[in-house]
């Protein structure tokens, strides 16, 4: 049951982020990825982490690729290449080095497979106390370094588009609606 | 069959059952609005299919579905088709994690196929009921989005793009109003948070313990649904119906239906996370002195208050589109950005700090 | 930043004022007619559907003059007369109309007919319900105009009803 389900996600999963890469058409490549990312988190749910699943389709699905369908549709979507165009020397040694890599990681994989390191938290565990609790207990504990340099990070990037979205001319306010006074 | 296959079966027809009543509910709910909007502006509303109107919706469903089916030549044809049933589809899965009752019904069965069927009063308890929510419905604008853009229209464009910024934007307020709540309630399990509004002889509804995140709930789901005063999606003085332009019989429908679908769904979760669900003050204190024949009442009568209670939100809804004149966008990205993102925040800042006074005081740490 | 803060405490005020005014006309009831059960309420000076008058002894007042024609903008009526003879009297004077027809379609309205009749022969009743399936049936005889023609579905409002029913009034 579980393996027929994981087979077909998976099926899924590989088709959809392959029509992200070869359709000339961006919205329909947005679209793909909104099917990859709600089958990234479909895996979520199987492997029981259902609150990653869930922020995974709020965030990703919900939230990111509305904004890329918004710049795509201020933009135009015609922004795609033939594939034919893709056919240069340095694709090709690109293509094989990714071939040779792939074969790295695949022979690694089969010849010396892993279980993963087991933690601290099992199935049992997350039951009795809750995703969300046992997420936020780690990242405020063991993790908050990279909790708070991630949050630096934002912070550095919304000053950033603050600064890009600056306009140096002195436009009057548009949120105002002229009152009497004025 | 096994006991699991069966409980699956009891869900699968649940959530048809589920679906099916929410589309009849919805052909009364679009006859209520406009009978209501009617009396509003002092008229009378439809009153001429039936008594009292009341077939008016099944001949206007009617219609829809023989007027022709057309796909206009300009329009991509796939995103075109798809975009209202994504958009219904969405507005309907949320009522997937509603509780709308409290007790489970157990039919004993056992002298018959050997172990007895649960039928639960909701079709999921996940235990992340409140993030599925909120994941939902934020997929809720792709219908609305895909719809304009496909249909190659400029208006319809525009329609979708305003539509876009908006739910981004006011997914956030309405995200951390909901916050706050799951950090009162200490729980994203819808049912427990029905359940903890039972308290004190079920007067701890959310509402009077957080009327601020209520408010902002209320503001952003009204703007999330696309509802006046915040229909802008639509706007059909200035951009000729929006998304919807290039629409027409069925599809048309479709997407009337979603987002009347999306507003109840609203309604619903308003219900369920502020307005004490299923509940009613002193209703279990009652009921607990109550002859058992009626005790077992129960689960009807938790479902027609819940019936209830929604029903009042979404004339509420109605009260407010009958009154408040629609926003100027930039209007409504400022009332966003500048006083509901930074009130919800301030809400849940003060919210966790006094939760964390009292702990202290209480000396629970 | 002054003003902000100023709006966002009276924009609250001004949504729950525009509830209450709405709540108040909510419940005050609906003021629509329900016309073809109820009947349908004009006022004295409403301008219907034409009708051709008679004298009291069951004379035409029309004599054929044309006048009306000649003052319609629209050229919606024609006259045909004919001489009255003391074996056929039609009307009390010299000649009568033959053929007198409106055609409704054309027609605006205005009453300038009724304000050139020498005889207020023309007058312009309260009937509205001009709707036909053929458009040959909107042009009305003679023998059309001459029927009474206020049916029982209108009701002539007089001036004190006016005023006690006006719904415009703020109380």
């Amino acid at each position: 049951m579980e393996l027929t389900i994981f087979i077909i996600v998976a099926v899924l999963s590989v088709v959809s982020a392959l029509g992200v890469i070869f359709n000339k058409n961006v919205v329909y490549s947005a679209l793909f990825l909104l099917v990859n990312f709600l089958t990234i988190a479909v895996f979520y749910l199987m492997l029981n982490a259902q609150f990653l699943g869930m922020v995974q389709i709020l965030v990703y699905a919900g939230a990111i690729v509305v904004l890329i369908l918004f710049v795509v549709m201020l933009l135009g979507e015609q922004l795609g290449e033939d594939i034919s165009s893709w056919v240069t020397p340095a694709n090709g040694v690109i293509i094989v080095l990714a071939l040779i890599l792939l074969t790295i990681i695949g022979t690694a994989v089969t010849d010396y497979p892993t279980t993963g390191a087991k933690g601290d938290f099992t199935p049992e565990l997350i039951q009795e106390y809750g995703q969300a609790e046992m997420i936020g207990v780690t990242l405020f504990t063991d993790y908050l370094l990279s909790v708070q340099l991630a949050g630096v990070l934002l912070l550095v990037g919304i000053v950033g588009v603050i600064w890009l979205a600056r306009n140096d001319e002195q436009l009057p306010a548009t949120g105002d609606v002229p009152t009497k006074e004025a | 069959m096994s006991q699991e296959i069966v409980q699956l079966l009891v869900d699968i027809v649940k959530l048809i059952i589920i679906a099916s009543v929410i589309m009849g509910i919805f052909t009364f709910i679009l006859l209520v609005e406009r009978k209501l909007i009617g009396r509003f502006t002092r008229r009378y509303g439809p009153n001429r299919v039936g008594p009292f109107g009341l077939l008016q919706s099944i001949a206007d469903a009617v219609k829809m579905m023989l007027k022709e089916e057309m796909v206009p030549g300009h329009v991509d044809k796939v995103i075109y088709v798809m975009a209202p049933g994504m958009a219904l589809m969405t507005a309907l899965s949320v009522f997937a994690v509603i509780p709308f009752a409290r007790d489970t019904v157990v039919l004993p069965l056992e002298s018959l196929i050997g172990f007895s069927v649960y039928l639960t009063p909701w079709v999921a308890d996940i235990n992340v009921g409140v993030l599925y929510l909120l994941a939902v419905g934020s997929l809720g604008s792709y219908g609305i989005i895909l719809g304009g853009w496909s249909s190659n229209n400029k208006y319809s464009l525009l329609g979708a793009l305003r539509t876009s910024a908006q739910m981004l934007s006011y997914e956030l307020p309405l995200g951390v109003a909901v916050l706050s709540v799951v950090v009162m309630t200490g729980t994203l399990r819808v049912t427990e948070i029905v359940e903890w509004q039972t308290q004190f002889a079920g007067l701890a509804w959310i509402v009077f313990l957080q009327p601020v995140a209520f408010l902002i709930f209320f503001i952003s789901a009204l703007a999330e649904a696309g509802r006046a005063p915040f229909d802008l999606p639509e706007t059909e003085n200035e951009l000729i119906g929006g998304f919807m332009t290039e629409y027409g019989a069925l599809k048309f429908g479709l997407f009337q239906a979603a987002e009347f679908v999306h507003a109840m769904m609203f309604c619903t979760i308003t219900v369920t996370v502020f307005l004490g669900g299923w509940n009613m003050p002193f209703l279990n204190e009652i009921l607990n002195i109550m002859p058992t024949p009626i005790q077992a009442l129960a689960p009807v009568l938790h479902l027609g208050i819940f019936i209830g209670k929604s029903l009042a939100v979404y004339c509420s809804l109605i009260w407010i589109r009958a009154s408040v004149p629609r926003m100027r966008f930039d209007q409504l990205m400022a009332f966003c950005w500048k006083w509901l993102l930074p009130i919800a925040l301030l809400n849940l800042f003060a919210t966790v700090m006094g939760l964390a006074i009292t702990a202290e005081l209480l000396g629970l740490w | 930043m002054l003003n902000e803060v100023k709006e966002a405490i009276t924009a609250p005020l001004e949504v729950a004022k525009a509830m209450g005014i709405t709540l108040k006309q909510f419940l005050r009831g609906p003021v629509t007619n329900q016309f073809p059960d109820e009947p349908a309420q004009v006022y004295p000076r409403f301008r219907g559907r034409h009708a051709l008058k008679r004298y009291e002894n069951g004379l035409e007042r029309c004599i054929g003059c044309a006048l009306c024609a000649a003052a319609c903008p629209t050229e919606c009526i024609y006259v045909e007369a004919a001489e009255n003879t003391d074996e056929d009297r039609r009307s009390p004077g010299e000649r009568y109309a033959k053929i007198y027809d409106i055609n409704m379609l054309r027609c605006i309205f205005c009453g300038y007919c009724a304000e050139a009749c020498p005889t207020e022969a023309v007058v312009l009743e309260h009937d509205f319900t001009l709707a036909e399936y053929d458009r040959w049936d909107a042009v009305y005889s003679k023998e059309q105009l001459l029927e009474p023609n206020n049916p029982e579905y209108l009701v002539v409002r007089d001036d004190e009803v006016f005023v006690k029913a006006d719904t415009w009034s703020s109380k």
